[in-house]
């Protein structure tokens, strides 16, 4: 019993953390680009980034299905890679959870980078420091708590992914069998007992997180963390 | 900018007439009803409007998930399940008129494809298990999903099948699965595959034998038992007319 508990648990998990890594790689310089770049493209660039916060999970379920199936674009080009159809795989939910969590990272990150002085740039660059020696060592301590805020909204907010999940998780245990699917399995099955395991279980671990964060964010700010 | 004015008036004029209208018609019939019965249910509503002039709003699910919603307070007034289990449960927790459940459908199941000559031989196709996906419902919370698992089971395929299955939420999404060809075939209602235009796929009806017939039963709601046009609705799906339309759709009627 216990195993089927901590199965959807430990997968969840696994999902929220690699999503949150993929992100601070993937999303930083598109974050870096639409705080700094003036180019005429800005703004279609920040809208698409921005789509996946106001589509319906069931509009990113519904094309994903579409675009990773056999007969979708994607779908044909990963059997030609050797890499399977991702539908149904964990592989596929890390996929779509990048895509729906990708404003969960680069807006903070953006006005994070937005409020960095660009004297400081300066100044380090008549020091000779390199593009990316400037962005190691400047940019990213000063842009800490955007960093922070990032990873922990696009970490909760993958635990929280429910509908893009279940449109083309294809529910099965082990794989992708994720806890907010679990729980609406037990709902739907009439198994309240297990759906309160769980359910509970989440609305704690979703208040210590954010106290955690707000708690954290708060000592940034006011300069005790350095 | 005149023009533009009466424009606004002549909204908001439209605008009070269609809430006036919709406070003095009675509020429609509220139904929630079984995922795979959608297509059917449509023409029947089409018919009933059409007939009688009230008119019907249909909410379609998983029979898991309109149970759980029932069970909660959801405000329908009749149910219209995959299967006899629910619709009982509800009559004797109180949240059904006792007395008026009735199965008004019988659920056919059926191995599809939207690819033609998938399969000859079912049986053996399903155990040579030369297929990535096969989609079934959900057994614990859809009926088609739990008669699935009996024809698997029967066959004794469903323990070697398991690392194949993936499980819609309804029968509705294992459709869905199945017709974007993710999973390469399903057990679904054979209602859907008649509804599905491009009907030219491989399709097996799982004989009767293999499964518990799937008696789709309705049940008054407490909340519809004052309302007359509840019980004409459910009159009406014992009527000649639904009947047959049923039995179009790919139902058997019940005995």
């Amino acid at each position: 019993m216990m195993e089927t508990y901590w199965e959807p648990v430990w997968l969840t998990l696994k999902l929220a953390t690699m999503t949150t890594l993929i992100l601070a790689v993937v999303g930083t310089p598109i974050a870096w680009w639409l705080a700094r770049s003036q180019h005429w493209l800005r703004q279609p660039i920040a809208a698409v980034v921005a789509l996946p916060l106001v589509l319906p999970p069931t509009v990113l379920g519904f094309y994903l299905l579409l675009l990773l199936g056999p007969k979708g674009v994607v779908g044909q080009l990963t059997e030609q890679l050797g890499l399977g159809l991702l539908p149904f795989t964990f592989e596929g939910l890390v996929v779509a959870s990048v895509i729906s969590s990708l404003p969960f990272t680069v807006q903070p990150l953006q006005n994070a980078f937005i409020g960095i002085n660009n004297q400081l740039l300066e100044v380090a660059a008549t020091l000779r420091a390199s593009p990316m020696d400037r962005f190691i060592t400047v940019v990213i301590p000063l842009a800490r708590p955007g960093f922070l805020t990032a990873a922990v909204l696009t970490f909760a907010h993958t635990i929280g992914e429910f509908g893009v999940i279940l449109m083309i998780g294809g529910n099965i245990p082990g794989e992708t069998k994720v806890l907010s699917v679990a729980i609406y399995d037990h709902v739907e099955a009439i198994e309240y007992t297990q759906a309160h395991w769980l359910a509970g279980g989440m609305v704690v671990f979703s208040f210590v997180v954010l106290v955690a964060l707000y708690s954290l964010n708060g000592r940034v700010h006011s300069g005790m963390m350095k | 900018m005149f023009t533009f004015n009466r424009l606004i008036s002549r909204f908001i004029a439209a605008a009070l007439l269609f809430f006036m209208a919709s406070l003095a018609g009675a509020e429609p019939l509220r139904i929630a009803v079984a995922a795979n019965f959608t297509d059917t249910t449509r023409d029947l509503i089409a018919l009933f409007e059409e007939t009688t002039g009230h008119s019907v709003a249909a909410s379609y699910g998983s029979t898991g998930k309109l149970f759980a919603q029932i069970e909660n307070g959801a405000p329908f007034d009749v149910f219209q399940a995959a299967d006899s289990a629910r619709p009982e449960m509800l009559e004797n927790s109180g949240s059904a008129v006792s007395g008026s459940r009735f199965t008004y459908a019988r659920g056919k199941l059926a191995l599809w494809s939207p690819e033609t000559n998938v399969f000859s031989d079912p049986a053996s196709w399903l155990a040579s298990a030369d297929f990535k996906r096969l989609a079934i419902a959900n057994p614990k919370t859809a009926p088609y999903g739990l008669a699935a698992q009996q024809v698997l089971k029967n066959l004794s395929l469903w323990d070697a099948l398991q690392p194949r299955l993936v499980r819609g939420d309804s029968i509705a999404q294992t459709f869905q699965f199945v017709a974007t060809s993710n999973a390469q075939a399903g057990f679904v209602a054979l209602s859907q595959v008649n509804a599905w235009q491009n009907s030219n796929g491989t399709l097996w009806v799982v004989p009767q034998q293999m499964y518990a017939p799937i008696d789709q039963q309705a049940v008054l709601l407490s909340h519809g038992k004052d309302k007359p046009v509840a019980r004409q609705w459910l009159d009406f799906l014992r009527s000649p007319q639904a009947l047959n339309l049923m039995k179009d759709d790919g139902y058997d009627i019940a005995d």
